[in-house]
């Protein structure tokens, strides 16, 4: 049998979100894999031991890459302080925006406010905004006309998502948003997630963050100099790949559409050095199931579930491989996805919202 | 008049835990407290449709387990986004190792 695919329309107040809304796939009870209550209050009590040490090395190598490029401005020697930097600030600062926003990365909630503040900054993220838009994405993940946050839509644009690694479109869009959101507009899709008692705080944290960037190219101009743009605002163009590479494969290839995060979201394992700078955000099948549990738990909880789980990508590698087919077939019919398969162990896929005609796609 | 209705015996809570209690088509949230109190709420987070009795007890606060919303559970306030709107609370008495809470 042959199907047209049908376009999705990715707006947030357009044709897809009522759709959503009327056939339930709005705000659904999602699948959940059976976690004994006394193990999963283990899992997600909180601590501030682990994320005081990862913020004090994160912030420590920060400060000391900066007097790097300081000390180095004008040489080749530059280039692995500028690289640490960029990752550092470009790409750790996801993470910590992430952890802290749920507010699991310290137990002490002042602790995430301030370090959900720096990352956002670092991001170009309005702090206000992304929270709700966030919150939204845990509702509906990847449920088009819903989640605000879907990296790759369909068809995939694989040019922007090459691009996507350079910060360039990132920066396009954040920059002018913030000043946007700075004189004191919101769009009407930044209105459908952000409740309207919290607008007008969205507003004030974009101007916090435009007269931040204001000041660094008053200082840059008045030093005659590129340094301070360098540690402040560019980062999020050069060192934003990491966070691209780690963070386009929670999704990206899978299923729309389900209520069921084993069919939408990918866990990964990945080497300690990305571990460290995406904060366990590797498993993120795990992370959508139980946002409760805080990322120095992740792996624990990984194996308290797997049995239930599709088998990970073994690499970060082996998931590209396995996407990069994907994309391309989605090129032709964006219906498709790939259906990963679980073990012998787990509860089944549910038929409802799950079963997609992908008939087309095999011509 | 509000009824008293018997919840869950004392035993059934944990200490610093929440269990979940539904009666007449409602669904409640019953608390105890580091110190041995116990306190009852909603079941439902204001926010979205989530238990919080899947949440997490810290002190005097119930981490809803969907987006993480705090609120104090003794007051029923919210604490900040994503919730926004505060949580209804019912007393609660203790009578022969039974929780019994008004509503």
């Amino acid at each position: 049998m042959t199907t047209m695919a049908k376009k999705r329309d990715y707006s947030l107040v357009g044709e897809s979100t009522r759709a959503a809304i009327e056939t339930g796939l709005a705000s659904a009870e999602w699948y959940h894999t059976d976690v004994p209550r006394k193990a999963m209050k283990e899992l997600m009590q909180r601590s501030d031991g682990p994320a005081i040490r990862d913020t004090i090395i994160w912030l420590a190598v920060i400060v000391a890459s900066a007097a790097g490029i300081v000390w180095f401005w004008g040489t080749w020697w530059v280039l692995p302080f500028l690289f640490v930097y960029g990752v550092l600030y470009g790409s750790s600062s996801d993470s910590r925006w992430h952890e802290c926003g749920h507010g699991t990365a310290f137990r002490t909630r002042w602790m995430n406010d301030v370090v959900y503040h720096i990352a956002s900054f670092m991001l170009m993220r309005n702090p206000v905004q992304w929270r709700w838009s966030h919150a939204r994405h845990h509702t509906d993940t990847i449920i088009v006309g819903r989640d605000a946050e879907i990296a790759v839509m369909r068809p995939p644009d694989l040019l922007k998502a090459a691009l996507a690694f350079t910060g360039i479109l990132d920066f396009r869009y954040s920059l002018p948003t913030l000043v946007r959101q700075a004189f004191g507009t919101l769009s009407d899709e930044e209105k459908s997630y952000i409740p309207e008692m919290e607008q007008h705080k969205a507003v004030v944290a974009a101007r916090w963050h435009v007269a931040i960037y204001v000041a660094t190219i008053a200082l840059a101009i008045a030093l005659k100099s590129w340094i301070p743009l360098v540690l402040i605002g560019l980062p999020r163009l050069y060192g934003t790949w990491h966070m691209v590479t780690t963070g386009l494969l929670q999704h990206i290839g899978l299923a729309d559409n389900v209520v069921d995060h084993r069919l939408n979201t990918r866990t990964v394992y990945m080497n300690p050095i990305s571990r460290f700078i995406y904060w366990n955000m590797n498993y993120h099948v795990e992370h959508h199931m139980f946002p409760m549990v805080p990322y120095h738990a992740l792996p624990s909880l990984h194996e308290l579930i797997k049995h239930d789980l599709p088998e990970p990508n073994p690499s970060m590698w082996h998931a590209y491989r396995e996407v990069w087919p994907v994309l391309l077939r989605q090129l032709r019919y964006e219906d498709f996805y790939l259906k990963r398969e679980l073990p012998p162990t787990a509860r089944p896929y549910r038929g409802e919202f799950h079963e997609v005609d992908m008939s087309a796609a095999a011509e | 008049m509000a009824d008293w209705v018997e919840a869950c015996a004392v035993d059934d809570v944990e200490e610093e835990d929440v269990i979940r209690f539904d009666h007449g088509g409602r669904s409640f949230a019953v608390y105890r407290s580091p110190d041995d109190e116990f306190f009852a709420t909603d079941g439902y987070c204001t926010h979205e449709k989530a238990h919080l009795a899947d949440g997490l007890v810290m002190d005097d606060i119930i981490e809803c387990p969907k987006h993480n919303g705090r609120f104090n559970y003794k007051t029923g306030a919210a604490k900040g986004a994503p919730v926004c709107v505060n949580l209804a609370t019912y007393p609660v008495k203790i009578e022969a190792g039974k929780v019994m809470i008004q509503i």
